[in-house]
């Protein structure tokens, strides 16, 4: 009754310039990524090259858990609230980060902050910002109301209480207290300890282990919750297993390099142009590469251009924030 | 057989759905009709298990949709819903294929395929199939995704105002395709109409709606009197016979 599928007279796939296909645009975005990689750790060394390699490796395994766990969560957290001008940050992820770090000096100075036992602080911030938002997503999604929105307006209203009640107690800081603070709230990924590196990365697997298998019913989703819940996903359960994998993983990234806020927007948006499909198979590491590709080539042009002359989050947040003008502009211009 | 039995559902104070026991899905095409607020698409989220009611039991083919696995529903059930907006760039057959998602959870097999390419067949969708969504008329879209649901291969279809925004020949097109899905496939097609001259023409079993309740359940020429159409929109409504068949004027 039915032309076979492989007849290759009207084949439901003609095959598309090789150029267009998500696998060879992957494997050339991959391919950037490698030849960065390598200039980024063997060339502009001052001194012996075994030494250079193995601090510039670690800060490219930094990179790579960062942009891994940026670049997911964004593009699922994107799926998740069918919104693509969002990042997990409006939750107030990265406000909270920056809350702990100031209570804490301000509590008991800075010069007890500095000494304070950086995996038992990279600890706390972690457990306490899951904490936090499972709390948050328990009440207002786990619960009868069960409302995205809600969750997310509520979450916009208490970063803004976070950061007002962090500048409120940044003013009554020491000035060198408060300059100790603000220097390490710059984001920062050379020289990571080695330890919350490999912890970070544990954890980043792991949130990439649960949210890899669920990359098909993601793309469903991309349709929205009816007409998801009409195909069968129960929509409730696999958007609580999203996004508990959503916060341990910025939870990780964030207590290890610090708050990189409007990073995930853009990879996540050019990956969306860049990978040709919107299938998450295909979206999401693209976003991770996208990611690589920022922070090495940001990394690149800070060390060798400026001559460390500022910090990564800087570059990245200027080019973060005219990216997301020019989307909003866009978006209303059409 | 899709049965409720004393549904309610309430929106803050208000009763949306009081107390309706139904059964749809019997052979042909049923149109449920009523005025807006009548509950008509809170009655189909309820069965599409959107939302959950208050009070009362909904079951498909004997299944309590509370228990069953929703994947095991979605074999049985597809309803199309009013606003079908989609962020990302899809073309015609991703957005098919997603039909067959409840059967094989995205790895298409050689039956999905089939599947596919016969409900792309069917809507006369091959020339648009790579076309992005956006790219597409309003008619084209509403094809494409009666495609899909067409392609999800289920005893019962529930279509919400399938006939939203379209044109005249768009319409006509849609309701003769609904038509056929019932008499040729054999699909027990539940559809909410607001022009109750489509539904009288098209389908065989008509149930009027009014304040959360069911008014009137009959067959389509029997709603069609001037008394019973009052009573569901509360507008006097003339009903002449053209050519054997009973119309409605409501223009002015």
């Amino acid at each position: 009754m039915l032309a076979d599928p492989a007849a290759p007279a009207r084949s439901p796939r003609t095959r598309p310039a090789s150029w267009a296909r998500p696998g060879v645009r992957l494997a050339v975005l991959g391919a950037v990524v490698l030849v960065l990689v390598a200039v980024y750790l063997f060339t502009g060394v001052p001194g012996r090259l075994a030494f250079a390699l193995e601090i510039r490796s670690l800060t490219v395994v930094a990179m790579l858990v960062v942009s891994t766990a940026v670049g997911v969560s964004t593009v699922v957290f994107h799926t998740i609230t069918q919104n693509r001008i969002l990042t997990p940050s409006i939750m107030g992820f990265d406000a909270f980060y920056v809350l702990i770090s100031t209570v804490i000096v301000f509590v008991s100075g800075s010069a007890a902050f500095l000494a304070f036992d950086e995996i038992t602080l990279w600890f706390v911030q972690v457990v306490v910002m899951v904490a936090f938002s499972a709390l948050l997503f328990g009440w207002l999604f786990g619960g009868k109301r069960r409302s995205i929105h809600l969750m997310l307006l509520v979450g916009i209203v208490l970063g803004t209480f976070f950061r007002s009640f962090t500048e409120w107690m940044q003013r009554m800081l020491d000035p060198l207290d408060f300059q100790v603070l603000s220097d390490a709230m710059f984001a920062s990924l050379t020289r990571p300890d080695e330890t919350l590196l490999v912890l970070s990365a544990v954890l980043v697997a792991l949130g990439c282990a649960a949210v890899v298998p669920l990359r098909r019913t993601l793309d469903v989703l991309t349709l929205g919750e009816p007409a998801a819940v009409g195909l069968g996903v129960d929509h409730r359960r696999v958007v609580m297993a999203l996004f508990a994998a959503v916060s341990v993983m910025i939870a990780a990234s964030t207590a290890l390099v610090g708050p990189i806020l409007f990073f995930g927007l853009i990879v996540a948006n050019l990956a969306y142009s860049y990978a040709g499909s919107f299938r998450h198979a295909w979206t999401m590491p693209t976003a991770v590469l996208l990611g690589m590709v920022c922070l090495l080539g940001g990394q690149l042009v800070l060390e060798r251009v400026f001559g460390y002359g500022g910090t990564l989050s800087t570059v990245i947040d200027f080019a973060g924030g005219l990216f997301f003008l020019y989307l909003v502009l866009r978006k209303g211009a059409r | 057989m899709i049965a409720l039995e004393n549904v309610t559902k309430r929106y803050g104070g208000q009763t949306v759905v009081d107390d309706v026991s139904l059964t749809l899905g019997g052979e042909g095409v049923t149109a449920l009709i009523g005025p807006n607020g009548a509950g008509k698409t809170t009655l189909f989220s309820l069965v599409g298990r959107l939302v959950r009611p208050d009070a009362g039991r909904v079951t498909i083919g004997g299944l309590d949709i509370t228990t069953t696995p929703s994947a095991e529903l979605a074999k049985s059930l597809a309803v199309l819903r009013q606003e079908n907006h989609v962020a990302a760039r899809l073309t015609v057959h991703d957005l098919v294929e997603f039909g067959r998602f409840p059967h094989s959870r995205g790895r298409l097999t050689v039956e999905d395929r089939a599947h596919i390419e016969q409900a792309i067949d069917y809507l006369d969708l091959d020339a648009y199939r790579h076309r992005f969504l956006d790219e597409l008329s309003g008619g084209q879209r509403q094809r494409a995704f009666i495609a899909m649901v067409l392609a999800q291969d289920t005893r019962y279809v529930l279509l919400d105002e399938p006939l939203n925004n379209l044109d005249l020949r768009h319409m006509t097109e849609i309701m003769r395709l609904v038509r056929r899905m019932a008499d040729d496939l054999g699909k027990r097609v539940v559809t909410v109409l607001h022009d109750i001259n489509f539904a009288a023409t098209w389908s065989d079993r008509i149930v009027a709606m009014r304040d959360g309740s069911v008014v009137a359940d009959a067959p389509a020429r029997e709603i069609m009197r001037p008394e019973v159409l009052r009573a569901v929109y509360d507008t006097d409504v003339d009903v002449r016979e053209i050519d054997g068949k009973p119309v409605a004027l409501y223009y002015g």
